[in-house]
């Protein structure tokens, strides 16, 4: 599905320069529309042999986002639309009523929220979607992230026991890893804000349907540090692209460098850069060793969920 | 400087642990009678106003340990 699709945003001149590279290059944008073709047909398949609601909630939610990226990937909109609209998004597991109203801590046990919890719902699917969105910067890193963490995910569904969802996650590893082939170092097309939000809130909507939403957020732990850090220097909601300061700048031989600009923001990417000089590709896989090792700490957390059980 | 990143994740994943430990001992238990019907949703809204302030408190501290452990690079 993705070689075609580059071949048509290329004759369509759909295409943005890819700013980490010395020569001009342009790359096909957005690559979210074989990201949900993956996830919707992975997604329809499963329904007709396990016919759960969970299904179609997880679909629609996910293409919901998808839809929210994609205006967003047209038209350049505010930094609070993806945020607000990513709440509606969430409204079809709330309609299906594929969650439980208990949120479970490891070691501690569960904790009953049920009005608490229906904005925790909301709130997930935003968080999830734009927390993905934000890491997508470099070549590889937002698909190459999301392999990771969903597996992780995955492997702790399965730990769990919760094994219709952890099939129902294994989607979006694998649609992940078939788009990571062509959007890896150096990349033939990018996600777009379509994209990286319809993975993120499918990440999102398996944590809550599979009632594993501490663990998930373990997960992706790297990801959450560069929301962290960017909201934290920035201390309000925006677009990256009224950012005015620049906080990653290139060295001669086009490697990336951390700026001393005070005005730029903190993100994950400068604070690895800090060390000195780096190329994509070894920004892009510490960035994957990081995300590695919160999967590990994700897989942790399920045993001790099994403590108190 | 990984070392300070696998670090704060760390120090991310204790807080995370240490938080649930205090919602599930402390809001767990809670609930309020005498209001009839409107119990259930009097308690989950002390209950949401409680994590709110366990989420604040969980930022703040993460800002500082931020500030710790990057300062260095932060302050560059």
């Amino acid at each position: 599905m993705t070689p075609p699709l580059i071949k048509f945003l290329e004759k369509r001149n759909l295409t943005v320069k890819d700013v980490n590279k010395k020569e001009d290059v342009m790359i096909a944008r957005p690559g979210g529309i074989s990201i949900i073709a993956g996830i919707v047909a992975s997604e329809l398949v499963l329904y007709a042999f396990l016919q759960l609601n969970e299904i179609l909630a997880i679909t629609i939610t996910t293409f919901t986002a998808f839809l929210i990226g994609y205006v967003d990937d047209r038209r350049v909109m505010g930094g609070w639309f993806k945020p607000l609209a990513l709440a509606f998004a969430a409204i079809p597991i709330i309609v299906f009523g594929v969650y439980g109203s208990d949120l479970a801590f490891p070691i501690f046990g569960t904790v009953q929220i049920p009005v608490m919890y229906v904005g925790l719902i909301i709130f997930m699917i935003s968080i999830t979607g734009n927390t993905i969105n934000s890491i997508d910067v470099l070549n590889g890193v937002a698909s190459g992230f999301m392999v990771i963490a969903s597996f992780s995910l995955s492997v702790c569904l399965f730990i769990m026991q919760n094994y219709e969802v952890a099939i129902i996650s294994l989607p979006l590893g694998f649609v992940s890893l078939a788009f990571y082939k062509y959007h890896k170092i150096p990349s033939k097309i990018f996600p777009g804000d379509s994209g990286a939000l319809t993975l993120g809130a499918m990440y999102g909507a398996i944590a809550i349907v599979g009632g594993v939403e501490i663990i998930a957020a373990v997960a992706l732990l790297p990801a959450v540090i560069n929301s962290f850090l960017f909201l934290s220097s920035v201390k309000q909601i925006v677009e990256h692209r009224q950012i005015k300061g620049i906080p990653v700048d290139h060295t001669d031989d086009f490697k990336l460098k951390a700026t001393n600009d005070k005005t730029a923001p903190i993100t994950l990417v400068r604070l690895i850069l800090a060390g000195g000089p780096l190329t994509e590709k070894q920004v892009g896989f510490a960035i994957f060793k990081l995300t590695i090792f919160s999967g590990i700490l994700a897989i942790i957390t399920t045993f001790l969920m099994g403590i108190n059980s | 400087m990984k070392s300070g990143l696998y670090g704060f994740l760390l120090a991310m994943w204790v807080l995370i642990l240490f938080g649930g430990g205090i919602l599930v001992t402390v809001l767990g238990p809670f609930s309020i009678s005498g209001f009839g019907p409107s119990d259930m949703l009097i308690t989950s809204m002390i209950k949401a106003i409680i994590a709110i302030i366990l989420v604040i408190v969980w930022i703040l501290i993460l800002s500082k340990l931020k500030n710790w452990i990057f300062q260095k690079e932060i302050n560059s």
